[in-house]
């Protein structure tokens, strides 16, 4: 589904990424770890095509098709998501006009018929009762005056809408209280499918409780320093990254 | 005549390019409806005077610093010959298609085949300069160059010399207007020469009443046309007087208006301008807060692109105690085209308990597009609660990022994020259907791109 070969990425003439292989299979739930500064944001910004970043080395493949040639928009479209892990506010858009808009424009990209304000309506009002959102919520700016976890069930309602095959969750779980977190987080999982790849992106174990990811990469100095399955998580929680060279005290 | 009493040009006035207006008038003057009157005479001579001193405002003119008229000398305008323009369709904010209440002037000229007072409740007067001098003398006499003198302003002055046709509208006391009243102002001008026309409008609510005017105002064809409109409206104690306009006209156009509210205590008097059209345009509006407990708000939006010019310069004046104001302008400026927003509030000193909120924000879609922002307080009151903030900025990456990332590419973005920074001054119009229209016009201007 998507294969990340050697990617170096620089911001500003300074290398965040400095080699990152990666593999994800249709159905898998992977998620990255690593402490402040490892370049876990970056590799999420890279993927969903946000500009300000220099690909200096490597390559990405989505679908066997080349994704960094590709525009965010027509990343969205082929069925790539961000989670946000700062939603932005969007005064004066309210959130149903934005999630329409987006819902239409990447069924029209797909060439398949875009939803009248009925067909739609339908639709959303189905996944906001799944994530205990409000209509007001639907009606207000996009983001404007949510609360931390708020705006994480709005991006997790987005998901659910846009149905995307392979999502990147960056840090969905900070600033959430644990109930917010569950919330979410059955958010996610209901979208889990064979179909559908995910990749986590959290810097502390709690999330994976309640996401249960099939691997676990350590990402540190801009490079992935270590692989393996779930239990992994749990032994980082328990040493944190001090063996990774990392101090976190500082 | 009075023109001894008057000072010499001040710095700042170019009185040659009062020449070719001033010939041009002296051909069409005995023609004009009223001619005789002699307060209407002396009024008009008053007007003639002072602009004949004055001649067109210059850039050395503090007023006039960023905008520049002289384009206008070149051109060699013309008066407006009656044109023989046909419609299929008259604009208008009613959702129904029905008729409502509407006066139609084309090049300045009232059209009253176009024209019609259906659904006014009795005892409201909607008519054409012309037929007011006949049917309302008292009101003009008593009304006309009151608040829109001709001293202070030479395009004012050039109106008044000109004062032949434009909308009247009497609201008497105590009377609700439930229909919206629409004026339509068509420029279509002439293929053999520049056009000019100056109307002249007249709003009197008597105390509280309450009317809601809008103003359209769109060219037909291509020509060169000059509007030099005025209107002066006075808005009684407790009445409201809610006053949208709208202007659309063709980029050959020259749309030069100024708005004068006096309004008395307890009184309300809302002005929103939208301004879409014309190459150069400058909307001149000015409220004075008359009496206590008045309240105005002087709004608007304004998008240009290609080499357009938008000029919107405000006075709000704060004569009594306990009035409030509150202006909210926002401006779209694309390519290379200039906007220009001087905002200035005055605080006279018995005017305690003011309170005034002023706020302009633009939003510049390419490097080559241009605003020039001067708000300017003068607070002399020491019980006050004044407000003011500019900003100019571009659309925000982080806002674009978010929508492209979740599939709407990036013209829809920009899109979306234009139209979001708009609504925000758009929703300063209470009336519904004027919103939506406005909302409609705003959106065909985006997809004009």
């Amino acid at each position: 589904m998507i294969e990340i070969k050697n990617l170096h990425a620089t911001v500003d003439g300074k290398e965040i990424l400095k080699g990152i292989d990666l593999t994800i299979n249709p159905g898998e739930v992977h998620a990255i770890m690593g402490p402040n500064g490892s370049g876990k944001s970056t590799l999420s910004y890279v993927l969903a095509g946000r500009d300000g970043y220099e690909i200096t080395e490597g390559s990405v493949s989505f679908f066997g098709k080349d994704l960094l040639e590709m525009e965010p928009e027509e990343r969205a479209a082929a069925g790539l998501f961000l989670a946000f892990q700062y939603p932005v506010e969007i005064p004066g858009v309210a959130n149903t006009t934005f999630l329409k808009s987006a819902l239409n424009a990447i069924r029209k990209q797909r060439g398949e018929p875009e939803l009248d304000a009925m067909q739609f309506l339908k639709l959303v009002r189905e996944k906001t009762k799944a994530l205990s959102m409000t209509d007001e919520m639907l009606k207000r700016a996009v983001n404007v005056g949510f609360s931390g976890g708020e705006k994480k069930r709005n991006e997790t309602l987005q998901m659910a809408v846009l149905q995307p095959k392979f999502a990147i969750l960056d840090e969905t779980d900070s600033g959430l209280d644990i109930d917010a977190l569950k919330i979410v987080a059955e958010g996610v999982n209901a979208l889990r499918s064979p179909e559908r790849s995910m990749l986590v992106i959290t810097h502390y174990q709690r999330l994976l409780d309640y996401i249960v990811p099939d691997h676990v990469h350590v990402l540190a100095f801009g490079k992935i320093q270590r692989s393996g399955g779930k239990e992994l998580a749990l032994e980082l929680e328990k040493n944190g990254y001090a063996e990774f060279g990392v101090n976190e005290a500082a | 005549m009075a023109t001894t009493t008057l000072t010499k040009a001040p710095r700042g006035y170019d009185p040659a390019a009062a020449t070719p207006f001033l010939e041009q008038l002296d051909r069409v003057k005995g023609g004009l409806p009223g001619a005789g009157l002699s307060w209407l005479d002396g009024l008009r001579d008053q007007g003639r005077a002072r602009f004949a001193e004055l001649g067109l405002p210059t850039v050395k003119n503090e007023s006039w610093r960023y905008t520049n008229l002289r384009a206008l000398d070149k051109l060699a305008f013309q008066p407006a010959s009656v044109a023989d323009a046909r419609f299929d369709v008259l604009p208008t904010v009613r959702a129904d298609g029905a008729t409502g209440p509407r006066l139609v002037f084309v090049d300045g000229r009232f059209r009253a085949e176009l024209s019609s007072t259906a659904g006014l409740p009795a005892g409201v007067e909607l008519l054409n300069l012309a037929d007011a001098l006949a049917r309302k003398p008292d009101l003009l006499a008593e009304h006309l160059g009151r608040i829109a003198a001709p001293d202070d302003q030479p395009l004012v002055a050039l109106n008044t010399a000109f004062l032949a046709d434009g909308p009247v509208l009497h609201v008497p006391r105590g009377v609700t207007v439930e229909e919206t009243i629409e004026l339509v102002f068509v420029s279509v001008g002439s293929e053999a020469q520049p056009t000019a026309f100056h109307p002249r409008g007249l709003i009197v609510a008597e105390a509280d009443s309450r009317a809601v005017i809008v103003e359209h105002h769109v060219g037909l064809g291509s020509c060169t046309t000059l509007s030099n409109g005025v209107t002066e409206v006075f808005v009684g104690a407790g009445a409201s007087v809610h006053h949208y306009k709208v202007q659309r006209e063709h980029t050959e156009s020259f749309h030069l208006s100024h708005t004068a509210a006096k309004v008395a205590g307890k009184g309300i008097y809302d002005n929103f301008i939208l301004t879409i059209g014309a190459k150069l345009s400058r909307n001149e509006v000015t409220s004075v807060l008359d009496g206590e407990e008045g309240d105005t708000h002087v709004s608007g939006a304004y998008m240009v692109r290609g080499g357009q010019h938008v000029d919107t310069t405000t006075f709000i004046d704060h004569a009594k105690p306990c009035c409030t104001s509150r202006e909210v302008y926002k401006g779209v400026i694309d390519d290379q085209a200039r906007a220009v927003f001087q905002g200035k509030i005055i605080v006279r000193p018995n005017a305690q308990k003011t309170d005034g909120y002023q706020q302009n924000r633009a939003l510049l879609l390419s490097d080559t597009a241009e605003i020039d922002a001067k708000p300017e307080l003068e607070i002399y009151a020491d019980d006050v609660k004044c407000s003011h903030g500019a900003t100019v900025g571009e659309l925000d990456d982080d806002q674009l990022f978010y929508l492209r990332a979740r599939g709407i590419d990036k013209a829809a973005a920009r899109g979306l994020l234009i139209g979001a920074f708009l609504s925000e001054a758009l929703e300063e119009i209470a009336e519904e259907s004027v919103r939506d229209a406005f909302q409609s016009y705003v959106a065909d201007w985006q997809n004009a791109r």
